[in-house]
C-alpha cells in the first residue's frame, strides 16, 4: 500500500470504488489494493528451527481464558493440552513441543492492549516425543457430528482467518446448506493461505469434506481471489482428484475486504446475513481455508493446533517468505530467519496493512492469530496513530466504500461526541472494522480508531452498568438486612420487658413466701437456743468452794466468750 | 336548558367516575422518575453527595431538593445523563462535594495490620467486607465501589485505595488524539 499524499486521491476516485465482476454476485461499496503478495510467494513455505523456549498465551482465541491442566515443573509432551476449555466459547491450547513447564505466568503477548496475560513457558527438550495418537482418517464418515466436533475442540481449532473464533462452536449442524471455505485472503501482502492452498490442497478438501459431513451441507464452495491463480489451479486439481462432485472452486473478484465473512457470503450466495443474525441464520457456514487444513490434521493425524503458516513480508524484511512456524515461538526468530530487519524497517504489525496490530516489540509469542508479520518501511504503510488528522470535510467517501452499508461520517460524530445511542442506532456494531472508510478519507481521520474506543466505551459503560446494578441490589439487601435485625432486636427486647412485668407479681408472692419461711426457721432456731439457755441442774447444796469453782468457772467462760465476741 | 345541563352533568359524572377509577386501577406504585434517576447514578451508596446513599440522592432530585452536579464518582457522564432526562441544562461538577476520580478504585485491607474489630464491615455500604469479630476481615474486590467509607472507621488505618488496573476483559481503546488539526499554512 503507497504512502497516501495529495497524489494518491485521484487514483483512489478512479480505480479504487469498483464493481464487481459479473460472474458473481458483489458486495455494496469495498476498494481495490495494490496486493504486494508475489513478494513473498517466490519460495516455497520454510520451517523455522526449534527454538527452546515457547510462550502459550491461555487467551489466543474469541471468548474465555482457556483452565490450566499442568503445573510447572512438568513434564510434558508435544502435542499435549495443557489449558482445557472453560466454557462454551473457548477454546485450548497445547504444547507444540516436548519438555518441562518451566513457568506459569503473566507475559505479553500480542494483544491490542498491550497488557500482559497469563501464559504457559515450556522448554524444550529437544527430543520431539509426541503423546499418544488415535487418528481417525478416513474412517470419519462413521463417527457422529458431536464426537468430531468434540475433536475439533480438543484440538484447539480456531477461525485462523484472523477471528480466531472457536470453530467447534460455529458447527451447527442444524439447516445449513452450503460450506463455504474462505480462500479469498484480501489483504495486501498476506498470502499464507495462498501458500497454504498452493501446497497443500488435499489436506484443504480432506478437511472441507469433514466440516461438511460434520455439519450436513450439501455444497461446499471454496472461494478464491482471482489474484491467486496458482491457488485456484492447485485447489482445482486437488478437487478432481477427490472426485467429489459437491466441492466446487469459485474465484471472486479482488476487491477488499471481499474476505469479509458477511462480504463473501454476499459474494457467493446473493445473500446478506440480516443484522444481529448469524450466517447459520441463511443455511450458511464459512470457514478459512486454513482452520479447514487443521481440522483435517486434527482428524487424520491426530494433532492438535499447535502451529500455522506465517507470512513473513514486508519492505522493511531482507528476505520474505512464508513459514510454518510452532505456535509460542518468538516473533524475533521468525524475523531472524528470514534475514531480519533492513535499514530502514519501521513498524512491526502482526496482521496485513489494513486491520493489523502495531506491535512495540518483537519479543512477543507467535500466537494462533498471527497469520501474518509485517515490516513496514520509510512511509510505505500509513500509521493511524501517529498523526493528526484533519476535519472531515463531508465529501462522503467513506459512504461508498463501506462494506457493510454504514454511514461512518455520521459514526464518526457520534462517536466523537460520546453520544453512543445514536451510534448503535446507525449500527455501530455492524462495522466489521475494515479500514475502508479511514483510507479513502481525504482528512486522513482514523474512523476506526474512533469506532473501537466507541465500542469499547460502549461495552465499559455496559459492564459498569451491570456493576451498578449489582452494587444497588447488595446496598438495598444491606438495609432490609438492618431493619431486620433492628425488628427482631426489638422484638427481642420489647418480650424480656413484658415477661418481667408479667412475673412481678408472682415473684413478690414467692418473695414473701421465702421471707415467711425464713422467719419461720429462725424462730425455731430462737426457741432452741433459747431451750438451751436452761439453768443448770443439781446445783443446790453446794459449799461455798464449789460455788467459788462454779463462779470462776463461769467467769473464765465469760472471759473466753467475751474474747471470742471481739 | 335543563335537558342540556343535565346531559352535561350526566357526561361530567361519567368522565369522573372514569377518571377516578382509571387512577386506582392504573395507579403507578413509587415514582418513576426516581427509578430512572437512580438507575444513572454509579451506585458507589458514598454520600458525598450528602444524602444517606444513591437512592435518598435520586429521590431529592426528583423533588428539586437537590443540584444534578453532586455526584462525584459519576462525574461528567452522569451530570450530562441527568441533564438529558431531566431536560435541564448540564453543569460542572460541585466541587464541595469532591472531585472526579481519574480512574477507578477499591480499597483492600492491609492483612498484616487488621485487629478484627469489625467497624469497616458496619461502614460497607454494600457489604463488600468479610471478617468476624477478632478474626481479619478482607475486602471482596469484584463487589467493592470505592465509596471509601471504611476508611475513616479503621481504628489502625490498615485499609488502603489502590486503582483498578484494566485487564484483558476490560481494557478498552484509547480515544484518537489529535482531533481536529489547523490546515498547515504553506
Amino acid at each position: 500500500m503507497p504512502h497516501r499524499g495529495q497524489a494518491d486521491m485521484s487514483a483512489i476516485k478512479k480505480s479504487n470504488i469498483l464493481k464487481t465482476g459479473e460472474s458473481t454476485w458483489s458486495f455494496h461499496g469495498g476498494i481495490k489494493l495494490p496486493g504486494h503478495k508475489d513478494m513473498s510467494t517466490k519460495n516455497p513455505i520454510g520451517r523455522v528451527p526449534s527454538s527452546d523456549r515457547y510462550v502459550i498465551p491461555l487467551n489466543q482465541h474469541m471468548g474465555a481464558e482457556g483452565e490450566v491442566l499442568v503445573a510447572t515443573g512438568d513434564n510434558v509432551l508435544k502435542g499435549q493440552m495443557l489449558a482445557g476449555p472453560h466454557g462454551l466459547i473457548s477454546a485450548t491450547v497445547h504444547s507444540p513441543v516436548s519438555g518441562k513447564v518451566a513457568e506459569i505466568a503473566q507475559h505479553h503477548f500480542p494483544h491490542p492492549s498491550g497488557l500482559a496475560g497469563t501464559c504457559i513457558v515450556i522448554e524444550n527438550d529437544h527430543k520431539d516425543e509426541w503423546v499418544k495418537r488415535n487418528p481417525i482418517g478416513d474412517d470419519y464418515t462413521n463417527i457422529s457430528s458431536h464426537k468430531l466436533r468434540s475433536i475439533v475442540r480438543d484440538a484447539g481449532i480456531v477461525g485462523l482467518g484472523g477471528a480466531t473464533f472457536p470453530a467447534a462452536v460455529k458447527q451447527t449442524e442444524v439447516g445449513i446448506e452450503t460450506l463455504i471455505l474462505n480462500g479469498v485472503e484480501c489483504e495486501p501482502y498476506i498470502t499464507c493461505d495462498d501458500m497454504l492452498m498452493r501446497e497443500r490442497a488435499d489436506g484443504i478438501i480432506k478437511g472441507a469434506k469433514i466440516i461438511a459431513h460434520i455439519i450436513k451441507a450439501e455444497q461446499c464452495i471454496i472461494a478464491i481471489e482471482d489474484n491467486k491463480p496458482e491457488a485456484i489451479e492447485a485447489v482445482t486439481q486437488a478437487v478432481s482428484r477427490d472426485g467429489s462432485e459437491n466441492i466446487t472452486v469459485q474465484s471472486v473478484p479482488t476487491i477488499y475486504p471481499s474476505g469479509g465473512e458477511r462480504q463473501l457470503i454476499k459474494i457467493i450466495t446473493g445473500k446478506e446475513v440480516p443484522v444481529n443474525a448469524l450466517p447459520s441464520d441463511i443455511h450458511v457456514l464459512c470457514h478459512n481455508v486454513a482452520t479447514s487444513y487443521a481440522i483435517y490434521k486434527a482428524v487424520f493425524e491426530d494433532e492438535p493446533l499447535i502451529s500455522r503458516i506465517v507470512t513473513i513480508t514486508g519492505r522493511g524484511i531482507n528476505s520474505p517468505q512464508n513459514l510454518e512456524v510452532d505456535i509460542g515461538t518468538s516473533i524475533h526468530d521468525c524475523i531472524e530467519y528470514c534475514g531480519g530487519y533492513k535499514n530502514d524497517a519501521r513498524a512491526l504489525i502482526m496482521g496485513g496493512p489494513m486491520m493489523g496490530l502495531i506491535l512495540n516489540t518483537d519479543a512477543l509469542p507467535v500466537i494462533k492469530a498471527t497469520n501474518c508479520l509485517l515490516v513496514s518501511a520509510g512511509i510505505d504503510i500509513r500509521l493511524p496513530e501517529s498523526e493528526i488528522h484533519m476535519p472531515c470535510i463531508r465529501c462522503g467517501k467513506c459512504v461508498e466504500v463501506c462494506p457493510a452499508n454504514l454511514l461512518p461520517q455520521q459514526l464518526y460524530w457520534f462517536a466523537a461526541d460520546k453520544d453512543y445511542d445514536r451510534a448503535v442506532d446507525y449500527n455501530l456494531f455492524d462495522c466489521i472494522e475494515c479500514g475502508c472508510c479511514a483510507y479513502v478519507c481525504p482528512s486522513q481521520i482514523p474512523l476506526v480508531q474512533y469506532y473501537r474506543y466507541a465500542k469499547s466505551d460502549i461495552w465499559e459503560q455496559e459492564r459498569e452498568r451491570k456493576k451498578s446494578d449489582i452494587a444497588r441490589q447488595r446496598h438495598e439487601d444491606r438495609l432490609e438486612r438492618l431493619e431486620k435485625q433492628k425488628q427482631e432486636r426489638e422484638a427481642r427486647l420489647k418480650k424480656k420487658r413484658d415477661a418481667l412485668a408479667k412475673n412481678k407479681n408472682g415473684r413478690d408472692k414467692e418473695m414473701d413466701k421465702k421471707k415467711a419461711l425464713i422467719a419461720e426457721a429462725l424462730a425455731r432456731v430462737n426457741e432452741k437456743k433459747s431451750k438451751q439457755k436452761t439453768k443448770a441442774q443439781n446445783t443446790e447444796n453446794l459449799t461455798p468452794e464449789q460455788q467459788q469453782k462454779i463462779k470462776q468457772a463461769d467467769a473464765r467462760r465469760e472471759s473466753m466468750n467475751n474474747r471470742e465476741n471481739h | 336548558m335543563m335537558v342540556v345541563i343535565i346531559t352535561l352533568a350526566i357526561v361530567a359524572a361519567f368522565f369522573g367516575l372514569l377518571l377516578g377509577y382509571s387512577a386506582i386501577r392504573f395507579r403507578i406504585e413509587g415514582d418513576p422518575v426516581v427509578d430512572q434517576i437512580d438507575a444513572l447514578l454509579p451506585q458507589t451508596q458514598c454520600g458525598q453527595c450528602t444524602y444517606a446513599g444513591c437512592r435518598p440522592y435520586a429521590e431529592a432530585i426528583a423533588k428539586g431538593e437537590a443540584d444534578i452536579n453532586q455526584c462525584p464518582p459519576g462525574g461528567e457522564a452522569v451530570i450530562i445523563a441527568l441533564a438529558d432526562l431531566l431536560d435541564v441544562e448540564a453543569k460542572p461538577l460541585n466541587a464541595e462535594h469532591g472531585e472526579e476520580k481519574e480512574s477507578k478504585t477499591v480499597v483492600y485491607i492491609d492483612e498484616s495490620t487488621c485487629i478484627g474489630c469489625t467497624l469497616c464491615i458496619q461502614a460497607c455500604p454494600v457489604d463488600a467486607i468479610l471478617g468476624a469479630a477478632k478474626h481479619m476481615h478482607t475486602v471482596i474486590e469484584s463487589e467493592c465501589t470505592g465509596c471509601d467509607l471504611c476508611i475513616p472507621p479503621c481504628p489502625v488505618d490498615c485499609i488502603h485505595v489502590k486503582a483498578v488496573t484494566p485487564t484483558l476483559k476490560s481494557w478498552k481503546w484509547h480515544r484518537p488524539e489529535g482531533g481536529y488539526a489547523a490546515p498547515r499554512a504553506s
